[in-house]
Parts: structure tokens; sequence; C-alpha cells
């Protein structure tokens, strides 16, 4: 039984592509991992190791061929489909590199949105919610922007708020800074480190920049599709980029 | 965005904003077929009601006639051998329905029949000074038989009384024999009976030959003319529903074994006409209902493939297939909405305004216009479902999108 302060455990979790085919391939073999309520941590490795694979496993949008996967306290290996979604819908938010809002939406319209889809709050709660995420991110006077009106950074910022909007544990963020110039990525990093220590929210971020994994709490390095062993015990030089 | 309602009508409103061209394209595309449909389904109902209407007030939906006379062969000892070898057909007698006056009440009980209108009909010779002209003379109960032809509305001259001394005459009739209103008319009947009538209504029945050959009398002027004291040669009905007129007429006739013929048996070309008129509209609305569902689908599938990333996100922050599913049916379904209302009213209007411009020679409405509501209601919902199931396949694929593969693009 997980404790209340794990918010995601996975033990011996393996992934394979084209299972029971002679080109059956497995990507990722016997990850084990937890992580805490709070932790503020980077996901690196290089291009090919498999971070993709588990970010992917990770925040249930695939399921993994072998092991268990547990999120507050759910193994995930017992739900259907319907159960994962919903799942994913309330403990997990997404932040993605590219193209990580609605454009036919506002900014508030994409903040709202997981509100909305989960259709289980009043009107003025959603756009209460909505905008004071949006404060809290610093975008209230954008918030009926389309999101094609916005900067990259703002966009970014956007999503951190979206991936707030239903208070889950865990936020999976791939690249967030990936596609922004340097000013830009410090501001949505120093955003999702702020979220983190006043709301206490997970983060696991996905990231090629060692500057930003460097002031992340804990670096968990994926390569060939295993977890390696924690820097402290190889050395803070050994971190390996692509 | 000040009201939410849920999410799929919000989100599929929205993409089909923001596809704003496309939206408009299909739309319009949508609408042309509808107003085709709406154009050609209510000129071909205009002109049925019309014709219909022409017909229908014109003759009873059913008319009772008195049995054909046979001849009797004669038989001699042997079973089934005849003494005569050919069997000449006897004339036809004017004879009267046996127990008419009890048909009646009988049939007068029937829910589904609304006016029994006992008549005589017989031929005569309408003489005024030495011109001469044969008429089909109509005896007729003014009360009843006028629910049934509605004479009073063809009057073009004096009024549609029918006392025992008076007579109505067509148009033509009148004009050929130089008769006008309150003029003395001499009818003989075939037997020689005659009798002086006064012209107390010309009317047209907008058909020359029947202008010249109708008259109507009083039931019993034509009783007596006809030789038929107390007698009818026919009883004319009218029922409730015009299209159940035929089986109608077979429970009619098996009820009092007398013949029975409807509308429907009488007017059979106009039938073959009519269904070859709905087969082929049939077909046009087919053909057309299938190009715009192929419209509404090639659009939806662009856009399923357009919008994989936007798709991928939504099943990421917690989306059910469910829910991207019934995204794509709605627009679908507010493609061909919105496209129908355009096109019912560019149908209704178009109409209305060709038949306003398109007259006949004299300058007369080609056809009264009729616009049922209920088929504009019809063709919008209608093309709402197609559009709809236009949208299934699309619609489908947008919700079995693997969100890994819908995000990674």
């Amino acid at each position: 039984m997980a404790d209340q302060q794990t918010v995601l455990k996975l033990e011996g979790v393996c992934k394979s592509y084209n299972v029971g085919s002679p080109i059956e391939v497995e990507v990722l073999h016997g990850i084990d991992l937890e992580l805490r309520r709070g932790e503020f941590i980077a996901l690196t490795g290089p291009s090919g190791s498999g971070k993709s694979t588990l970010l992917n496993l990770i925040g249930l949008l695939d399921r993994p061929t072998k092991g268990r996967l547990v999120i507050e306290g759910r193994d995930t290996g017992e739900l259907d489909d319907t159960a994962i979604t919903k799942l994913r819908g309330h403990s997990i938010g997404f932040v993605f590199q590219y193209h990580c809002l609605i454009s036919a939406f506002t900014a508030l319209e994409n903040v709202m949105m997981p509100l909305l889809v989960e259709n289980a709050f009043p009107n003025d709660e959603m756009n209460a919610r909505a905008r004071s995420l949006l404060a809290e991110v610093g975008l209230t006077q954008w918030e009926n922007n389309l999101a094609n009106n916005l900067s990259g950074g703002q966009q970014q910022r956007v999503a951190i708020a979206r991936g707030l909007a239903m208070n889950p544990a865990l936020i999976l963020a791939d690249e967030p800074t990936g596609n922004l110039d340097t000013k830009s990525a410090d501001t949505v990093f120093d955003m999702m480190q702020h979220v983190n220590k006043i709301n206490g929210t997970t983060f696991l971020i996905v990231t090629h920049n060692l500057d930003l994994a460097r002031r992340c709490q804990r670096i968990v390095e994926v390569v060939d599709g295993r977890v390696a062993p924690p820097l402290a015990s190889r050395g803070a030089g050994m971190l390996k980029t692509s | 965005m000040n009201h939410w309602t849920p999410f799929e009508w919000i989100t599929a409103i929205r993409f089909l904003k923001e596809g704003r061209m496309q939206t408009i394209f299909i739309v319009t595309a949508v609408a042309i077929g509808v107003a085709v449909i709406v154009f050609m389904s209510a000129m071909l109902s205009s002109l049925q009601a019309n014709f219909l209407k022409r017909v229908l007030t014109t003759q009873p939906h059913i008319q009772l006639i008195p049995p054909n006379e046979i001849a009797r062969p004669l038989r001699h000892g042997g079973p089934g051998s005849i003494v005569a070898a050919i069997v000449q057909r006897p004339a036809q007698r004017i004879r009267s329905i046996d127990q008419w006056q009890k048909i009646r009440t009988q049939l007068g009980e029937w829910p589904d029949i609304v006016t029994v209108s006992p008549t005589v009909s017989a031929s005569a010779l309408a003489v005024r000074g030495d011109a001469s002209r044969s008429i089909t003379l109509t005896g007729i109960d003014p009360d009843v038989y006028f629910k049934i032809v509605r004479i009073p509305d063809y009057i073009v001259s004096g009024q549609a009384r029918v006392s025992t001394e008076d007579i109505l005459v067509g148009l033509e009739l009148a004009k050929d024999l130089g008769v006008t209103l309150g003029d003395k008319l001499t009818v003989t009947a075939a037997n020689g009976a005659s009798r002086v009538l006064t012209i107390s209504g010309i009317f047209d029945l907008g058909n020359k030959g029947a202008n010249q050959r109708s008259t109507f009398v009083a039931l019993r002027t034509a009783q007596t003319l006809a030789n038929l004291v107390g007698g009818v040669t026919s009883i004319d009905l009218t029922v409730t529903d015009i299209y159940a007129a035929e089986a109608i007429a077979r429970r009619v006739q098996s009820a009092t074994g007398i013949e029975a013929d409807s509308w429907i048996k009488t007017n059979a070309q106009f039938f073959t006409a009519v269904a070859a008129q709905q087969s082929s509209n049939t077909l046009i609305r087919l053909f057309v209902a299938l190009s715009v569902a192929f419209g509404i689908a090639s659009v939806l599938v662009v856009s399923v493939i357009q919008r994989s990333k936007d798709i991928g996100i939504l099943r990421a922050m917690g989306t059910s297939q469910g829910q991207i599913l019934r995204v794509f049916l709605l627009q679908g379904g507010l493609l061909g909405l919105a496209g129908s209302i355009v096109g019912a009213f560019v149908g209704g209007a178009g109409l209305s305004v060709w038949h306003a411009y398109m007259r006949q020679a004299d300058g007369s409405e080609i056809f009264p216009l009729i616009l049922e509501p209920s088929l504009f209601v019809t063709a919008v919902l209608l093309a709402a479902l197609t559009g709809v199931a236009a949208a299934a396949v699309p619609a489908l694929s947008a919700a079995r999108l693997d969100p890994v593969v819908a995000i990674r693009g």
C-alpha cells in the first residue's frame, strides 16, 4: 500500500512494441520509480533512451507491457479505459512542447477546458478558477486572446495554468521550454517552480537543458530504457545529454 | 463565452467557427442541395394538390352505380350445358339502385364517409328555338350534392339555386344555345318526357367539354324526366381520407352488393403520373442527399486530420472517446442543420418568386402555391440527421485516435 506522500510508483515497468511478433522490441526494461508529493524532478536522457515512452506511461496515455504503475494509490493495471481516462483527467496535468493549446479557444477557455470536460462545475466556479490560475501565471490581461495570438512563453504559461485546473497531483511537462528563447524558458521554468512551491504539485519535467535540470530537486536519467543510478552516486559531471 | 454549455457543443461550434471558410463552403453546398429538394417537393406537391382539388371538387370520391344487367343463358336438364352458343350482352337501361334509401342511411353511419348524395343521371336534349344540344342531366339534392361538387364555387352568373323549375347550365352550353340567366330551356329526355326549366345559374367548371354537356336540376325533376320516380341511378360519396377511397369502395361494395368506383380507379392515369413524379423526385432527393452527405463527410475527414493534435491534447486532459465522437457528430449535424435552414428558406423563397413571375397565357397563376411547414421541418430534420450520419466515419476515426500518436502529430 503506497503511503499518502507517494504520488506515483512504478515497479518493474516494461514496455514493448509489436508484442508477439518477430520484431518485438522492448524499449523500457523494468523501470522502478517513485515520485513523492511536492517533488520537482527533471527527467533526462539521450534521444531514443525511452523518456517519451516513460512519460506516456506515467501520463496514462499508454499502458505498460509488464509491471505495476500506481497513481495516488490506484493500481492502473486494474482499471479499464474509461477509468483510466477519468484518472488521467483528475490526477495528471500535461504541458507539451509544441502545440500546447487549442487554437480555437481563448487563453481563459483553454484553462477552463479540463473543468468543462469534467462537466461537474457551475459556470461561475469554472470562470473564477480559470481566472485565478491565469492570474497565478501572470496572464490576466491576455485571458481573452486566442491561443494563436499569444507568444510561445505565454502559451506555455497558459498550458501550466490549464494543467493545474483540476488541481492534479502530478504535472508532466514534455520539454516545456524546448521551443522558447532563454529568457522565456527561464520565465516558464520559474513559473513552474513557483506553482510547485505554492501548490505543492509534483512536477516531472522532461528536459535536455542541463542548467534547468540542475535547478530541479532531483534528476532522473533514463539510459537505454533503464533508470540510471542517482547522480549523487556517479558524480554530477556524468549527466549525459543528447 | 459567458455561458458554458456542455463541452461537446462548445468545442464543435468553435471548431466550425475556426475553420470558417470550410464551414461556409459546405454549408453553402448543403443549402443548395436542400433548396433544390424544397423547391422541387413544394412545386410537385402544389401541382398535385391543385390537380387533386380540381378533380375532387368536380366528382365524388366514390360513386355507387347499379350492377350491369346481364343475359341469363337458358339451360336444360344436363348440368353445365348451355343451349345458346352466343350470349349477347343486353343494352343497359337506366335503372334505379334497389333500396337506395336504406343504403344511404347505412352508409351515412360509417365514420369514414362524410357525405352521401343520391343522384339521377340521364341523357337529354336541351332545346332553345331551333337550336338543340345533347346534355347530361344530373338530378341532385343540392344540400348534400354541393358538399361533393362545389357548384356554387363555379357559378359565374346567377346563383346555385335548384328548385324543381330550375336548371344550372355550363358556360359553353349557354353560349351555344344563346341563353342567359332567367331564360327558359326545354329539356327533353330520351323517353320523350319534356319539361321547360328556367336557367337559375351558369357555371364554369374549367373544362369546355364539361361546360357544354353538364346540367344540374332538382332530384325530383330528373326523376320525372328519366321516368325513374322515387329512384336514383347513383349514390355519390365523399370520404375522410381521399387516398383510402379505393379501400372504402371495396368495403362499401361488400356491404351493399352495389358496384362502387373510387376516384382512384377512375383516375388511374393521374395516379400513374403522380407515381412517376414521386419516383423521379425521390431519386433526385436521394442523390442530392448523398452528395450532401459525402460533402460533409469529406470536410470532417480533413478536419480530423487537421485537428489530430487538438484531439490528442483533449484526450490527454481527460476527454473520453465518446466525447470526441460526439464533438464530430455534432459538427456534422450542425453543418446539416445550418445548411438546411438556409436551403429551406432559399428553396421556399425561390419557388415563391418563380410562382409570382411564371403565369399562364391569360395571366392567371399556373397553380396555387402551397408551402407546407411540414416540408421545411422535414427537410431541416433530415438534413441534420444526414449530417450526423455523414459524420459517423470521421467521428469514429477521431475518437479512435491514439492520443500518443495524435500529440506527436
